[in-house]
């Protein structure tokens, strides 16, 4: 079933999907485990003539245990599922990286903005540049999504990417990813937020190294080459 | 133990009018069934507009047949009254109003509701509830597109739905419906804890009493703060407040914690009663006790208690401070573990039993296996980081409806095919019923199984059409799927409406127990009569006896008196 997933391109994708991949596992085996037994005892005990059922109540602990013990078990894998789910999530959304590149986002009834910083690498001034549904970012480097919504709460998801967050109006709320693959991606809103709710997509262009320098020349072309700084792209070449 | 002596209204009058006696009756049973019949109309409601839905993820934009085009805003709108229906209107009336209605007093052998009048106020309350719900869809700007969840600022400022009316109808509709069930609890409470018929210890009360008045307790405790909620949104809606509108300093975060703080406890609130129905069931039908009685209740009071810490869970990715996650991960998956108890203990219950697959049997196996599914699939959906992806996806509307079909759909229908013969006094048809259930069990899983791939695959929930996004159109086969065992799914009710309408004037006379079951409903006639009772009854034994050792019959009701030489051995 999980061959379903689609692709995975960033770099905390990969530890979501085997917390995924974990729980599938264990609750397949449960899954199998209860319903086989459930439907062996229905076959196995069918009524038939002269055969009495067991008379068991299982009021003490000791014939209790037949079901407490399978519990303790789900309660101690359970755990383990919580650890799992522990880390991953302290990596994706309890962690900001330090070197990332800055996006801000606008969430609007039905549009994507985003909004990037310019040479001079701060928001607010007058080389900021805003693009209407496309988010380009370089590979290989982590991005921070500095998110407002003007109205009500939408939620940017990117499947590819594993990455899900709600934008609730009058905060600001910080997320990052970092891409493995230069492509192009679907992004989308999944909090309905409208009769067009389901048409508020975009799209992440992730380009590598070469083709961001290309879109940064491309977007800003009268900055001076050394001031490309607003990426770090510049600075890794 | 000690009773309370109640003189129930009305019991004197043999000869009530037609009015008295079948619409404002303050007879519980005659309440039960007017609770029944407001969840299945609402219910074939709720089945249409998920027919409109499934119809127009299938076949996108085109003309759906029997109804016509569905825009998205209609599309939203029927998604959000199908959910508000369902819960709401469906799974509370089934379960506690009918259900709750008709077996508390019979079982603790009470002759009927500690609160008579209050219990006529509470149906007609619902009833008043349905017609503004149902009213809101003719209103300018239609019903609400909002969501079930409603929230805000989408519900709260019109501008963003341009439906007025239909939301604040959508808010008295719920709010009415509170009122109701507030009162039906109260009712359950008292009757449980103050009616029971003298020997009916708590620890002899049937399973399904102790769910009802678990989900009772849940309910009460929990309903207040969406209350507030509701109608601080109102206020929003009408006097222009500023509760949830950040503008005027107000919290959208806020809702989403009253309303979560409610709604998942709510889950709880309808799982019980139907774990209840099918607890009886098992129990009758495979000629043995509950396995471990007093650690289902223990678990089943747990899971109550738990059901108030696990709300955050639906907020993971909402916003709210990261570092909860955790602790709502951890809270959220210990709920698992009474659960788990309460499967294994129904499994067990089958373990060197004596089983007969009749339709009740069958609904209520039918539900034990689909709540598995429901059960372990909520884990993704517990672990906050395989929730980063799963969150609003069709993964969680096909976990839900795996959790809610089996308690309310399953679990009702066992509990209708097993106690129709004491509302009615005739038997269901057997084979009927099995046709019902084959159907419905095969197509129900080919409607929702479909779903979870789509989840997987990444799709979002409350989309119009798939075809906005590049990556859902290779999923469209399987949207079709789900819609064609919809319709099979919706028309797999007809052999049930037949059965239930022709059994009513032609089924087998069922006389007073039929399924030579222990508990006190069945010592009485079937209907029972205004009063419920001859003679008072008196419990001598618990609830599940069943294929004693020592005895001749494999069965031993709770009101039947000790045999002289065991009575002796006691002494």
């Amino acid at each position: 079933m999980l061959s379903w997933l689609p692709q995975n391109v960033s770099t905390f994708g990969g530890s979501v999907d085997s917390t995924i991949r974990l729980i599938y596992y264990i609750v397949g085996a449960w899954f199998i485990a209860t319903e086989g037994l459930l439907l062996y005892f229905v076959l196995r005990y069918r009524r038939r003539q002269g055969r009495r059922a067991f008379y068991k109540r299982a009021e003490s602990i000791r014939q209790a245990a037949w079901i407490l013990v399978p519990a303790a078990i789900v309660l101690c894998l359970d755990l383990s599922i919580d650890a799992s789910g522990a880390s991953t999530w302290r990596t994706v959304k309890e962690t900001l990286p330090s070197d990332a590149v800055k996006v801000q986002v606008t969430a609007q009834r039905f549009a994507w903005l985003f909004t990037y910083p310019g040479p001079d690498g701060k928001f607010g001034t007058a080389d900021d540049v805003t693009i209407l549904g496309e988010l380009h970012v370089p590979a290989g480097k982590p991005v921070e999504l500095v998110m407002r919504s003007k109205d009500v709460i939408h939620s940017l998801f990117i499947p590819d990417f594993r990455f899900r967050q709600d934008i609730v109006p009058g905060r600001t709320i910080d997320a990052w990813f970092e891409a493995t693959r230069p492509g192009n991606y679907e992004l989308g809103c999944s909090e309905l937020c409208g009769d067009a709710h389901f048409d508020m997509r975009g799209t992440v262009i992730v380009h590598d190294a070469e083709g961001y320098a290309m879109w940064l020349r491309k977007t800003w072309p009268a900055a001076p080459a050394g001031a490309r700084n607003l990426s770090g792209a510049a600075r890794k070449g | 133990m000690k009773t309370t002596a109640v003189v129930v209204p009305d019991s004197t009058h043999e000869a009530a009018g037609f009015w008295r006696q079948y619409v404002f009756s303050t007879d519980h049973k005659t309440i039960a069934k007017q609770y029944l019949a407001i969840s299945a109309f609402m219910a074939l409601v709720g089945g249409l507009l998920s027919y409109l839905i499934r119809a127009q993820l299938a076949w996108p934009e085109k003309p759906v047949a029997g109804w016509g085009f569905v825009g998205p805003d209609a599309y939203n709108a029927f998604v959000t009254i199908h959910g508000t229906i369902m819960v709401f209107f469906v799974a509370m009336p089934l379960l506690l109003g009918a259900m709750g209605n008709f077996l508390i007093p019979l079982m603790v052998g009470a002759p009927d509701m500690a609160f008579p009048r209050l219990n006529r106020l509470s149906v007609w309350t619902l009833f008043v509830a349905a017609i503004v719900l149902l009213s809101s869809f003719f209103v300018p700007g239609g019903a609400s597109p909002a969501g079930w969840t409603g929230y805000v600022p989408l519900s709260d400022v019109p501008a963003y739905t341009g439906a007025f009316w239909g939301i604040n109808l959508w808010l008295v509709a719920l709010a009415l419906e509170f009122a109701s069930f507030l009162m039906g609890g109260v009712n359950f409470l008292t009757t449980a804890i103050n009616m029971r018929a003298p020997g009916m210890t708590v620890w002899r009360l049937p399973l399904i009493v102790w769910m009802q008045i678990t989900a009772s307790v849940i309910f009460l405790l929990s309903v207040g703060p969406l209350i507030a909620g509701a109608v601080m949104l109102f206020l929003d809606r009408t006097l222009h407040t500023g509760f949830f509108v950040p503008a005027k300093g107000g919290d959208p975060l806020l809702w989403e914690h009253l309303f979560w703080f409610f709604g998942h406890p709510e889950v709880y609130v309808v799982a019980l009663p139907g774990f209840g129905a099918m607890l009886e069931i098992f129990s009758v039908f495979s000629r043995k006790p509950i396995f471990g009685y007093r650690t289902i209740v223990y678990s089943t009071i747990v899971a109550g208690f738990l059901s108030f810490v696990v709300w955050a869970h639906h907020m993971f990715v909402s916003g709210m401070d990261p570092r909860l996650a955790a602790p709502f991960s951890v809270t959220t998956i210990l709920i698992s573990v009474p659960f788990a108890i309460i499967v294994f203990a129904m499994v067990a219950t089958l373990w060197r039993g004596s089983i007969s697959l009749e339709t009740p049997m069958l609904f209520a196996l039918g539900g034990l296996a689909t709540f598995i599914v429901g059960g372990v699939t909520g884990i993704f959906l517990g672990s906050e980081a395989a929730d980063i992806y799963f969150h609003g996806t069709y993964f969680v509307v096909a976990h839900f409806h795996y959790t809610l079909f089996p308690t309310v759909i399953f679990g009702g229908f066992a509990a209708i095919y097993y106690w129709y013969p004491k509302m009615f006094g005739r038997m269901m048809n057997d084979a009927l019923g099995k046709l019902h259930f084959w159907l419905t069990l095969v197509s129900f899983n080919a409607v929702f199984i479909p779903l979870f791939l789509l989840g997987i695959g990444g799709a979002p929930r409350r989309v119009y059409t798939f075809e906005a996004y590049n990556f859902l159109r290779p999923l469209q086969p399987l949207n079709i799927i789900a819609t064609y065992a919809a319709i099979v799914l919706l028309l797999a009710q007809l052999p049930f409406l037949v059965n239930f309408a022709w059994s009513f004037a032609y089924g087998k006379v069922a006389g007073r127990n039929p399924w030579r079951a222990n508990t006190l409903e069945w010592s009485t006639d079937s209907p029972p009569p205004h009063g419920n009772f001859d003679v008072e009854p008196v419990v001598y034994r618990d609830p599940y006896e069943y294929s004693l050792p020592d005895a001749t019959e494999d069965w031993m009701p709770q009101n039947q008196p000790a045999a002289p030489a065991v009575a002796a051995a006691a002494d």
